[in-house]
């Protein structure tokens, strides 16, 4: 077993966010009018955005607009995602 | 136009290298059911989609299969990493290395290159969402030919989370290929151009006018 850091379990909790906010989206596609599944949408919609800024703050950003860099380009330095944990 | 996150949608990480197995899952990277078919097929489709909320959905799904490409490219490249040329013999991946040395090239798992004739653009609605339910189900039976012939978890997990996503994404296009289209509140009666009877109703959505192209020539 290749045990998870801080940074990988962070990561792997944004996942399970991000894959309830695809499957939601996904249902809503088909179902526009459902109350409900908007209701939940927004709601983990909202903890991604703060989980992905709290990531990028502390490790490395997840996305090209939270790159801000000064000495070093932030964006290049991030690792390479199919390189895995465990790599 | 899209966005990068720096991420897989689903952890991979595998410590053991197996270039018999990358053999077999590069099928799902550049194969006749293969993600790299599915989100072409997908992202191409949009285009003649008469109903702005099934080319959203297709635009999701066709989005999610990029993804999922890199999970499997992510899945072969890890499998193939750190091999020793004792290996590359022994496995029979002797004959993808002469060509690709350990980059991940888009090819089925019997070494067929990828070709844009794996999927359809048929600018038919029916047409293309009925190919894209089967399109669906070829994946999902792919990925379950591979599960039969993976031992190792680190490789399985991820499988079978692409495997589960395939019948999701079924379930969508089913919805969408249905009827259910029309609890849209903003559809209004069904337009009485109807070419292929009651199931290809042709709708007009409130302010946002969309007519399939051959309704064009009849119509007028």
């Amino acid at each position: 077993m290749c045990i998870l850091s801080n940074k990988e379990q962070m990561l792997k909790d944004i996942s399970i966010v991000d894959f309830i906010l695809v499957e939601f989206a996904l249902y809503l596609d088909t179902h526009p009018t459902d109350r409900n599944a908007m209701e939940y949408f927004n709601h983990y919609s909202r903890m991604k955005n703060q989980m992905v800024k709290e990531f990028s703050q502390k490790y490395f950003p997840l996305t090209k607009d939270l790159a801000e860099s000064n000495k070093e380009w932030r964006w290049g330095a991030a690792p390479l995602p199919w390189e895995g944990a465990c790599g | 136009m899209w966005n990068y996150e720096k991420r897989l949608q689903f952890p991979v990480n595998i410590k053991e290298p197996n270039a018999k197995l990358a053999q077999v899952i590069i099928s799902q990277f550049g194969g006749p059911d293969g993600e790299l078919a599915a989100s072409m097929r997908y992202l191409s489709q949009r285009y003649s989609m008469p109903y702005k909320e099934v080319a959203g959905l297709l635009t999701d799904i066709g989005t999610e299969e990029l993804a999922h490409l890199e999970m499997i490219g992510a899945i072969v490249h890890q499998l193939t990493r750190n091999l020793s040329m004792e290996e590359i013999e022994k496995s029979g991946f002797d004959k993808y290395y002469v060509d690709h040395t350990l980059g991940v090239w888009p090819q089925a798992a019997g070494g067929i290159p990828f070709n844009a004739c794996e999927f359809q653009v048929k600018g038919d609605i029916i047409t293309d969402l009925t190919e894209d339910m089967a399109a669906e189900q070829k994946a999902r039976s792919t990925y379950d030919n591979i599960l039969r012939l993976v031992k190792d978890p680190d490789v399985c997990d991820p499988i079978r989370f692409l495997r589960e996503r395939e019948i999701v994404h079924f379930q969508r296009f089913g919805e969408a290929n249905r009827e259910d289209c029309s609890k849209i509140p903003k559809a209004r009666k069904a337009h009485k151009f109807s070419t292929f009877g009651r199931s290809l109703s042709i709708r007009t959505f409130a302010g946002h006018r969309h007519e399939p192209p051959y309704l064009l020539h009849t119509s007028k």
